[in-house]
């Protein structure tokens, strides 16, 4: 686990009953609509442990759909959010799941967007209204939410690790952590890379011109 | 990982409370100016009396029906010069349930640590100010005290009922309200930590097996009586008596204890209260 700090431990400001069947759904949900990047119009999430046993009791259901919606923890309209989705024509359906060996709060989010790219994050709430991201599709990652970051798919070729963190050293931009990992060798590869500043919009327009780059994106950190 | 004496060290060397040691920790690893910071949690003290005003009115139910009033009713008692012991902690009483009150009726509070154990601090915090008549600055190290209490017990063990248990929420609230509590009152830092570490041994091994999995039963209750240990906790350190154990070992045997907690006992409402005779009853009755 990341270094806590004290707003991890006073704080957040939330709409109650539960900080991580609440609050970090409410994060689970807005991570995974940052990682979607686009506008939702479906999402199925299967809840696993925790999530499954108590979620009803503690608003979970309706906390996710408020985070795909994109409110904060504080917004006191979390009760409504899964009427609002409906009114937004947005198609929002919950099942329990074994998701394996992973915290007892994990949800998988299965997004479609408008523009028509989908996206499946696999998210834990870790207690206190922390979360962790611990999958976007086949990779495995691991994304707090405290950084800005940049992911980016890449075919596992010589010299696009240095091509991708050159662009970004040229924008004056440093990297907190970089994780890189791959399917295979010679496959499709993902770089995770948290920065303490934003990422520049020239930098990231760069590296997805790159030949060997399939996709990036830039998550903003939660609030 | 942060180790208790590493903040004792530098509070002793620099004279400073523990409050201090944090907040200037926090503002050079958060790259922010420590107003800034300040700022930020005087908001935080703010919904905190915010929920606690709105829960002592008593206007409030919980989806369920099954928490709300509790907070008028011990402050009604607490009124009418009948209070079995007394104003301060009957207060204390109060003003945890009223928090959790609003908590479990999907209203503002904060988390502190946890949203299911946000009632303790706020309580013991507002408590103590009413005795002392404490200055909003001394309420702000107060509350950087308490959360250096908080981000040693993350970084050692958790604050999560689900991986953790009742004592890794309302054990690490209690020794948190403890340490902030002995610091608004005078305290040294070292009768800080050992208020902390005297209020976290009340709670070792406390499941956290909440009746249909509501943050309510026994929720609610918990984090008033949780106050006033953290109260006593206080109390036992400003007189000058010591921890045995020191805060640090506290919390590795409460990580421990954590580990090897069956997962009927860790939020899943599969053990406990949840399973008594009339825990299933009010589950079948309200889900």
């Amino acid at each position: 686990m990341g270094r806590s700090t004290v707003f991890d431990l006073i704080g957040p400001v939330m709409v109650g009953p539960s900080s991580s069947h609440t609050a970090g759904a409410v994060r689970l949900g807005a991570m995974a609509r940052k990682i979607c990047g686009g506008q939702i119009v479906e999402a199925v999430l299967t809840l696993h442990g925790s999530f499954a046993e108590t979620g009803k009791g503690h608003g979970t259901n309706l906390a996710l759909a408020a985070g795909l919606l994109g409110m904060h923890t504080d917004d006191e309209r979390i009760p409504q959010a899964l009427a609002m989705a409906e009114e937004q024509g947005i198609a929002i359906s919950f099942r329990s799941g074994d998701l394996g060996d992973v915290h007892p709060n994990t949800v998988k989010i299965k997004l479609k967007a408008k523009e028509g790219q989908e996206v499946e994050v696999v998210g834990s709430s870790i207690g206190g209204g922390r979360i962790i991201i611990g999958g976007i599709d086949q990779f495995k990652v691991e994304i707090m939410g405290d950084y800005h970051t940049l992911v980016v798919l890449q075919n596992d070729l010589p010299g696009v690790v240095a091509q991708v963190s050159s662009l970004i050293a040229a924008t004056q931009i440093n990297i907190a952590q970089m994780r890189v990992s791959r399917e295979k060798k010679g496959a499709h590869a993902l770089m995770i890379i948290e920065t303490d500043q934003a990422i520049d919009p020239a930098a990231l327009a760069l590296i997805k011109k790159l030949p060997a780059v399939n996709q990036a994106m830039a998550i903003e950190p939660l609030d | 990982m942060r180790s208790t004496m590493d903040y004792l060290a530098l509070a002793e060397e620099k004279g400073k409370r523990l409050g201090e040691i944090v907040l200037k920790e926090q503002a050079e690893e958060a790259e922010k100016s420590q107003d800034e910071l300040r700022k930020r949690m005087a908001a935080n003290l703010q919904v905190m009396r915010e929920a606690v005003q709105s829960g002592l009115r008593g206007e409030r139910k919980s989806l369920s029906g099954l928490v709300g009033g509790e907070a008028l009713k011990v402050e009604t008692l607490c009124r009418s010069g009948k209070s079995l012991i007394g104003e301060r902690v009957s207060g204390a009483i109060a003003r945890a349930l009223a928090v959790v009150e609003v908590n479990a009726s999907m209203g503002k509070i904060v988390a502190a640590p946890t949203a299911g154990s946000c009632g303790v601090l706020p309580a013991v915090l507002l408590t103590a100010e009413e005795a002392l008549g404490s200055s909003e600055e001394d309420m702000m190290t107060a509350l950087f005290c308490a959360a250096g209490i908080g981000m040693i017990i993350a970084d050692r063990a958790n604050v999560s009922g689900a991986e953790g248990g009742c004592q890794a929420e309302i054990g690490s609230a209690a020794g948190m309200a403890a340490a902030a509590a002995a610091e608004l009152a005078g305290g040294s830092p070292q009768a800080c930590i050992h208020a902390a570490a005297i209020a976290m041994k009340s709670f070792l091994g406390l499941a956290c097996d909440p009746v249909a999995g509501l943050v309510e039963v026994p929720c609610v209750k918990r984090n008033a009586t949780a106050a006033t240990v953290a109260l006593a906790a206080a109390e036992m350190a400003l007189s000058g008596i010591a921890s045995a154990i020191p805060l640090d070992e506290v919390i590795d045997a409460m990580n421990e204890i954590g580990k090897s907690m069956p997962c009927s006992l860790r939020e899943t409402a599969q053990g406990g209260l949840a399973i008594t005779p009339t825990g299933q009853r009010i589950q079948a009755e309200f889900l």
